[in-house]
C-alpha cells in the first residue's frame, strides 16, 4: 500500500487544495500541496532509509510490490512495483514538484485552487506513470496525466497558450492512442498465445509473437514515447507547449512529462520486443543523433528565451534516445542520471526564464542584454545552469552525457561519434543565451529586483544537487544499477529465446525484416567507415585481445557483446 | 608532507567558492587577500611538495593520492586521483608561481574594476581547474580539468561582458576549443573501450603491450588526442580564438593565454607520450603543425599594431616550438620551454599591461614611443623579456629552452634538417617582431603622455619573472658548454619522460648549431633596428609596394583563417538557423492542420438549410453512386 498511497496523496492533496481555494484561502492551498508532497518525500525517505533498495523481491530489481485487482474479467489490475528506476524518478518528481508549487507562489493568481489542483493530479498522475506495472493501468496513468496539463498550459499560460495546449493535447494523444493499438495488440496475441487474459508486465515479457507483429507493436510503443520524449519529427509540439506553459508548467513538462516517454522505452521497449527493438535500434539512434543536432540549432535559432530552452530539450533528449538503443549498461547508467539531470538543469532555466519575465514582461532576447549589472545572482545562477547544460565537467549533465556516449561508442562508434557534435552545437546555444540575457548591450532600461529569498531557495537546492550529480553520482548510479541490470536481463534472455524461432522462420517476413535489415547495412556502413577499421564493433574478431569474462559490478546483457577486460575491474583509477 | 597534495588544486577552489558566494558584499581588500592568498598558500604548498619529493622521493617517483570514487559503472571506474611525478611538478611549480605573480600584479592591475571580487573567483578557479589537469591521474579528471580552464578562459575573455566585442571573442574562444575537446572526448571514448581503463599510466602500461607500434590504434587514439591539444594550444588549424582572446583583462593574458593554459596541450601530448611514440605518422604531424603553425603566426606578429595581439601571436608561435619539440620527440625539450615561455611570456604580457594602463588603456604601438625613460623599470623588464623571447644567447633562458628544440629537431632524422630551418626561420622572425615592438614602444619620441606609474605589486611581480627569465635557462646547459651535469632540468624529468634514443651528441655540431641560433637572433634585433629605430622609412617603403601591402594584410588579418571559417562555417550555420527558426518540420503539422479547416469550412459551406439544394444533392450523389455500380463493377 505505501506505493499506492504516494500517488494518494497527490490526488487527494490536490481535491483538498481546491476545495480550500473555493472557501477563500489560496495560501492554505499552496500549503497543502507542499504538505501532499511533503508526505510522498518522506515516504520516499523511508523506502531508503529502510534499506530495502539493497534487497531484491521476486521480480530482478523490484524491492516494493503491490497487487489488487481492478477488472479482473480483463485481467487488469492495479500491480504498482518500485525498483531503483523507478524510486529515482518518483523522487524526482516529487522534488520537481515541490519546486513547481515554490515557484508558482507568485507568479500564479488567478484560479490558485485550480491550478495546484491540475499540478497535483498530473504529479499523481506521472508517479503512477513510473510505477505501474499493468500496461492497462499505465495506459490509464499516461493519459491522466495529460488532461491537467493541458489545462496548466490552457489557462494560465502565454499569449498562444490555446493553440499550445491543443497542439499538445493531439500529439501526445495520436501518441498514447498508438501505444493502446499497440497494448491491446500484445493483450490479444497473449492471450491467443496462452488462452490468459492479462496486461500484467511480468506475463506479456516473453509473449510468442511473429517477428513482424514484434516490429509493428514495438513501433507503436516506440512513437507513443518517442512523441512524448519529444524525437525528431514528432518535436514540433514541445517548443510551443513549454514556450506557452506557466512557468511550472514548463517545469514539470521539461522534468518529468519528457521523462516518461525515457521511462517508457527503458521499461518496456526493450523488455517486450528485445529482438524488434534491437534491430530497430540503428534508426533509433539516428534518429536520437538527428535530435541532438536539430534540437541545438533550432535553440540557437530562437529569440524567445523559453523557446530556447524548450529546443534544447529536443536536443538533450536525443542523447536518452541514443544511450537507450545503444542498450549497455554504461548508456542506460548514462540515461538515467540525464532524466535526473536535464530535469533539473533545464527545469531550473525554465524558472529562471520565468522568474525573468515576471520581472519585465517579456521572453524576447532581442530587449535584453546586460543584466548581470542588474541581477548579479540570477546571473550566477544561470551561467551553472547553462554550463550544466553544455556538459560541463563537474556538473551532473556531463556524467550523463559522457556516459551515454561512452556506452553508444561500444555499441554503435559511428553514432557515438556524430552525437558527439553534439557537446559543440550545445556551446553555441548555452553561450548565446549568456550573451543575449546577461551581457552585452543594455537595450532597454530595465530594473528588475534580484532574486528574492524563496528564489533563492530553490536555486540554491538545485546547484547543489546538479554539482551533488556531477562530482559523486555514484548513489544515483547505484540505486539505478540492480533494475538496468534485470531490464537488460529480461531483455537478453528474451533475444535468446527467440533466436530460434527467428532463424527457423527464414528471416522473417517481408517488409519489416529488409527494412530494418536495410538500415542496419547502412548504419553498420556509417559506424564502420574505412579509415576507422580499426575500431572495435561488434563484431569482437577485431578485438585487439580477447573478450574477457564479465567484471565489474554490473553485469551488462549480452546485448553488448564487448566486455571490459577482467583485471580492470578494481580499484580506483 | 607528500599527502598534503590535495591542498594544492583545493586552495585555490575554496578561494573561488568564498570569492563566489560572499565576493559581492566583500570590499575589495578581502577579495584581493582571498584571491591572492589562495594561489599563495598553494604555490607554498606545491615547494614543500618539491622539497619532500627531492628529499625523500616516493618509490619510482611517483606519487598518488585517491580522493574519492567518482563514477563506477562496470568496469569504468575513474576517481577523482592524483597523480604526482616530475613532469606534473614542474607543473604545479609553474603554475603556482606565475599564477601567483600574476594574481598579486592583479590586485593592483585590477583596483578600479568594479568586478573585482568576480576576478579573482574566476582566476581562482582557472588555477584550481589547471591545478586539477596537472595532477590528474586519469584522463577523466584531466577532462574535467581540461574544461574547466577552457572555461575561466572564456569567462576571462568576455570579463568586462558590457562590451558585445568581447563576449563574442569570449564564445568563440570556448566553441573553438571545444571542437578540439571534443575530438578529445571521442578519444576518451576509444581508449577505454580498447584499454578498459582511462588511468594514464595503467593505460600507457596497456597501450605498449597491446598495440603495435606504427598500427591503426595508437594512431587513432593519439591523432584524437592531438585534436584537443591543437584546440587548447591554438594550434593550426584551430588556433583562431587565441588573439582574440586578448580581449580579456591583460593578467588574465597572461596567465591563461600565454603562461599555463594554452600550453596545455603540450603538456598533455607529454603525458600520454607513449602513444605518440607508438603513433610515428601522428608525431610526423605534431612536428610538422608545430614547424608550420610557428612560422605562420610569427609572420602574423610582425605586423601586428596592438601591442596584445603582437603578444598573442608570439604566443602560437612559441607553443608551436613546443609542439615541435613533441614531435621529434624531445619531451623534456618542450616542457623545458614551456617553463621559460611562462616565465619570460608572463613578464612581457604583464610589462605589456603595465603599459597600456599607464597610457591609460592604449593598445596602439603607433601611439606609443620613448617610454624608456618614462617607465624605467617596465623597460628594462620588458627587455629582458624579450631578450628571453629571441633568444639572446647565452644570458637568457630562452636561448637554452629554444636552442635545445632547435638541436633536437636538427637531429630527428630525414626531416630533421627542413624542421630545423623553419625553426631557424621563426626564430629570426621572432627576434625581429619583439624588438619592433621594443624599438617602437621603448624607444623614439614620447606619443601620449603616461599617467599612471606602476606601484609595487605590479613592479615586484615584473622584478620577479625578469629574474626568472634569465636564470631559468640555467638550470639545463646544454653539453657544449663543458658544465658537467649540467642538465639538471632534463635529469630531473627523467623519471616521468623518455630521454631522446639518439646517440649522444657531438658537441661540435651543437656548438655549431647554437652559434647560428645565436647569430640568427642577433641579426633579427640588429634588422629591428635598422627597420624601426634607425631607417623607419625603409620599413614604410616596404610595405607600401603592392606585394608588401598585400603580404601585410594577409599576415595582419591571421592568413585568412578566420574569413574561411566565417564563410563556410559560422556563417551558414548561422543562416540556417535564423532561417529555420520556425521550423521546417513544423510546417508539416501547420499543413495537416490548414487541411484539416480547409475541409472543415468547405464541408460546412454546403450546410445551406436549403431543402432544395440537399435534395439536388441527394439526388445527385444517387445517381453518381448508381451509376458506378453498374458501370464499374464488373
Amino acid at each position: 500500500m505505501t506505493l499506492a498511497w504516494l500517488i494518494i496523496a497527490p490526488f487527494l492533496g490536490g481535491i483538498l487544495a481546491w476545495l480550500l481555494d473555493r472557501r477563500g484561502s489560496a495560501l492554505a492551498a499552496r500549503w497543502v500541496c507542499l504538505l501532499a508532497l511533503a508526505i510522498d518525500l518522506s515516504v520516499l525517505i523511508g523506502i531508503v532509509w529502510s534499506g530495502r533498495l539493497a534487497g531484491a523481491g521476486p521480480h530482478g530489481g523490484f524491492f516494493l510490490e503491490t497487487r489488487a485487482g481492478w477488472i479482473p474479467q480483463l485481467g487488469v489490475s492495479i500491480h504498482l512495483a518500485m525498483d531503483g528506476l523507478s524510486l529515482l524518478l518518483v523522487f524526482l518528481t516529487v522534488f520537481l514538484g515541490i519546486v513547481s508549487v515554490v515557484t508558482s507562489w507568485t507568479e500564479i493568481t488567478r484560479r490558485v485552487g485550480f491550478f495546484h489542483f491540475n499540478l497535483l493530479w498530473c504529479l499523481a498522475g506521472v508517479i503512477g506513470v513510473f510505477l505501474s506495472l499493468d500496461l492497462f493501468l499505465f495506459y490509464f496513468f499516461w493519459e491522466m496525466m495529460l488532461v491537467p496539463m493541458y489545462f496548466l498550459i490552457a489557462i494560465w499560460g502565454h499569449e498562444r497558450r490555446t493553440y499550445a495546449a491543443v497542439k499538445f493535447f493531439i500529439f501526445t494523444q495520436l501518441g498514447g492512442l498508438l501505444m493502446l493499438m499497440a497494448i491491446l495488440g500484445l493483450f490479444f496475441i497473449h492471450a491467443a498465445e496462452t488462452g490468459v487474459y492479462t496486461f500484467d508486465y511480468f506475463d506479456l515479457i516473453g509473449a510468442k509473437m511473429s517477428s513482424a507483429a514484434a516490429f509493428w507493436l514495438m513501433l507503436g510503443f516506440f512513437a507513443s514515447f518517442a512523441v512524448k520524449l519529444p524525437a525528431v519529427p514528432v518535436h514540433s509540439w514541445l517548443p510551443d507547449a513549454h514556450t506557452e506553459a506557466p512557468t511550472a508548467g514548463s517545469v514539470i513538462l521539461a522534468g518529468l512529462l519528457l521523462k516518461t516517454g525515457a521511462y517508457g522505452l527503458l521499461r518496456f521497449l526493450f523488455p517486450l520486443f528485445p529482438m524488434a527493438a534491437h534491430e530497430f535500434a540503428p534508426v533509433g539512434m539516428a534518429i536520437g543523433v538527428a535530435g541532438i543536432l536539430y534540437g541545438a540549432i533550432l535553440a540557437f535559432g530562437q529569440t524567445d528565451l523559453k523557446r530556447l530552452i524548450a529546443d534544447t530539450s529536443i536536443s538533450h533528449m536525443g542523447f536518452i534516445l541514443v544511450g537507450v538503443f545503444a542498450w549497455n549498461g554504461l548508456a542506460l547508467e548514462g540515461v538515467t542520471m540525464q532524466i535526473i539531470s536535464h530535469a533539473i538543469s533545464t527545469g531550473m532555466l525554465f524558472i529562471l526564464a520565468g522568474a525573468l519575465q515576471e520581472r519585465i514582461h517579456t521572453r524576447d532576447m532581442q530587449f535584453m542584454g546586460r543584466l548581470w549589472e542588474k541581477v548579479p545572482v540570477m546571473g550566477g545562477v544561470a551561467m551553472v545552469f547553462v554550463l550544466a547544460s553544455l556538459g560541463l565537467p563537474g556538473l551532473g549533465n556531463f556524467v550523463a552525457e559522457f556516459l551515454i556516449l561512452l556506452g553508444a561508442f561500444r555499441a554503435n562508434p559511428g553514432m557515438s561519434v556524430a552525437a558527439s557534435l553534439g557537446l559543440i552545437v550545445s556551446t553555441i546555444y548555452a553561450l548565446w543565451i549568456m550573451q543575449r540575457v546577461f551581457h552585452g548591450e543594455e537595450r532597454k532600461q530595465w530594473t528588475p529586483p534580484d532574486l528574492s529569498a524563496r528564489e533563492r531557495g530553490v536555486a540554491a537546492a538545485m546547484i547543489v544537487l546538479i554539482v551533488w550529480l556531477g562530482l559523486f553520482p555514484q548513489p544515483v548510479l547505484n540505486a539505478a544499477a540492480p533494475a538496468i541490470n534485470s531490464l537488460q536481463k529480461i531483455a537478453s534472455s528474451q533475444t535468446e529465446k527467440a533466436l530460434a524461432p527467428v532463424s527457423a522462420e527464414g528471416g522473417g517476413n517481408g517488409t519489416a525484416r529488409s527494412f530494418s535489415a536495410a538500415v542496419l547495412a547502412a548504419s553498420e556502413a556509417f559506424a564502420c567507415p574505412d579509415v576507422l577499421s580499426g575500431l572495435p564493433s561488434k563484431k569482437s574478431a577485431r578485438m585487439p585481445f580477447p573478450p574477457p569474462s564479465a567484471s565489474g559490478n554490473v553485469v551488462f546483457g549480452p546485448v553488448s557483446h564487448w566486455k571490459l577486460r577482467a583485471d580492470n575491474k578494481a580499484g580506483y583509477e | 608532507m607528500l599527502r598534503l597534495l590535495w591542498l594544492i588544486p583545493a586552495l585555490p577552489f575554496a578561494g573561488f567558492l568564498t570569492l563566489a558566494l560572499f565576493g559581492r558584499r566583500m570590499g575589495n581588500k578581502p577579495a584581493a587577500a582571498i584571491g591572492v592568498g589562495s594561489v599563495g598558500l598553494s604555490a607554498f604548498f606545491a615547494v614543500l611538495m618539491t622539497i619532500g619529493f627531492i628529499s625523500s622521493p616516493p618509490p619510482a617517483h611517483i606519487y598518488t593520492q585517491s580522493l574519492w570514487r567518482w563514477i563506477s559503472v562496470g568496469g569504468f571506474t575513474p576517481g577523482i586521483f592524483l597523480y604526482l611525478d616530475s613532469l606534473s611538478l614542474i607543473m604545479v611549480l609553474v603554475v603556482t608561481f606565475v599564477g601567483f605573480l600574476i594574481h598579486l600584479y592583479s590586485a593592483e592591475f585590477m583596483e578600479t574594476d568594479d568586478g573585482y571580487s568576480r576576478f579573482f573567483a574566476y582566476m581562482n578557479l582557472f588555477v584550481g581547474s589547471m591545478l586539477a589537469l596537472v595532477l590528474a591521474g586519469n584522463l577523466l579528471l584531466l577532462y574535467l580539468g581540461w574544461e574547466g580552464v577552457g572555461l575561466c578562459s572564456y569567462l576571462l575573455i568576455g570579463f568586462w561582458y558590457r562590451e558585445p566585442a568581447n563576449g563574442a571573442a569570449a564564445i568563440k574562444a570556448f566553441v573553438v576549443t571545444r571542437v578540439g575537446d571534443t575530438a578529445l572526448a571521442i578519444g576518451l571514448f576509444f581508449l577505454f573501450l580498447n584499454l578498459g581503463t582511462l588511468d594514464i599510466q595503467k593505460m600507457m602500461n596497456m597501450a605498449a603491450l597491446h598495440w603495435q607500434p606504427g598500427s591503426a590504434y595508437p594512431t587513432i587514439a593519439a591523432a584524437l588526442i592531438l585534436g584537443g591539444a591543437l584546440g587548447k594550444s591554438a594550434q593550426l588549424p584551430l588556433q583562431t580564438w587565441l588573439p582574440d582572446a586578448m580581449a580579456g583583462p591583460t593578467p588574465v593574458s597572461a596567465l591563461i593565454h600565454a603562461a599555463t593554459m594554452v600550453t596545455a596541450g603540450v603538456y598533455l601530448i607529454a603525458r600520454t607520450n607513449v602513444l605518440f611514440t607508438m603513433a610515428p605518422a601522428v608525431r610526423t604531424a605534431v612536428a610538422v603543425i608545430g614547424a608550420a603553425t610557428l612560422l605562420v603566426s610569427a609572420a602574423s606578429a610582425l605586423v601586428q599594431h596592438d601591442i596584445k595581439r603582437v603578444l598573442a601571436y608570439s604566443t602560437i608561435s612559441q607553443v608551436g616550438y613546443m609542439f615541435l619539440a613533441l614531435g621529434v620527440g624531445a619531451w623534456s625539450a618542450a616542457i623545458f620551454h614551456f617553463m621559460t615561455h611562462a616565465f619570460f611570456k608572463a613578464l612581457l604580457f604583464l610589462g605589456a599591461g603595465a603599459v597600456i594602463s599607464g597610457l591609460g588603456g592604449e593598445h596602439d604601438i603607433s601611439r606609443m614611443g620613448g617610454l624608456r625613460r618614462q617607465m624605467p623599470l617596465v623597460f628594462w623588464c620588458f627587455l629582458i623579456g624579450a631578450g628571453s623571447l629571441a633568444a639572446l644567447p647565452l644570458v637568457t633562458a630562452g636561448f637554452y629552452s629554444k636552442g635545445l628544440i632547435l638541436f633536437s629537431a636538427w637531429q630527428s632524422g630525414r626531416a630533421g634538417f627542413w624542421l630545423w630551418a623553419a625553426g631557424i626561420a621563426g626564430a629570426m622572425l621572432t627576434s625581429i617582431y619583439i624588438f619592433r615592438l621594443v624599438f617602437i614602444v621603448f624607444f623614439g619620441s614620447p606619443k601620449t603622455e603616461v599617467r599612471k606609474k606602476p606601484g609595487p605589486r605590479i613592479t615586484v611581480p615584473l622584478v620577479a619573472l625578469a629574474f626568472l627569465s634569465v636564470v631559468g635557462g640555467f638550470v639545463n646547459m646544454p653539453a657544449f658548454l663543458g658544465i658537467k651535469g649540467g642538465a639538471v632540468f632534463s635529469g630531473f624529468l627523467s623519471s616521468a619522460l623518455p630521454q631522446r634514443p639518439q646517440p649522444a651528441p657531438l658537441p661540435e655540431t651543437e656548438l655549431l648549431l647554437e652559434s647560428v641560433s645565436a647569430i640568427v637572433s642577433l641579426a633579427g634585433i640588429y634588422l629591428a633596428y635598422f627597420f624601426f629605430l634607425a631607417a623607419p622609412e625603409y620599413s614604410g617603403e616596404l610595405a607600401h609596394t603592392a606585394p608588401g601591402r598585400a603580404l601585410r594584410s594577409f599576415w595582419f588579418y591571421g592568413w585568412g583563417f578566420d574569413w574561411l571559417y566565417e564563410k563556410i562555417l559560422v556563417a551558414p550555420y548561422r543562416w540556417f538557423a535564423r532561417a529555420n527558426s520556425n521550423d521546417a518540420v513544423d510546417l508539416v503539422y501547420s499543413f495537416i492542420a490548414a487541411a484539416n479547416r480547409f475541409f472543415h469550412y468547405g464541408l460546412s459551406l454546403s450546410q445551406t438549410g436549403k431543402v432544395r439544394f440537399y435534395a439536388a444533392v441527394l439526388a445527385l450523389g444517387a445517381a453518381l453512386t448508381i451509376t458506378i455500380a453498374v458501370f464499374f463493377t464488373r
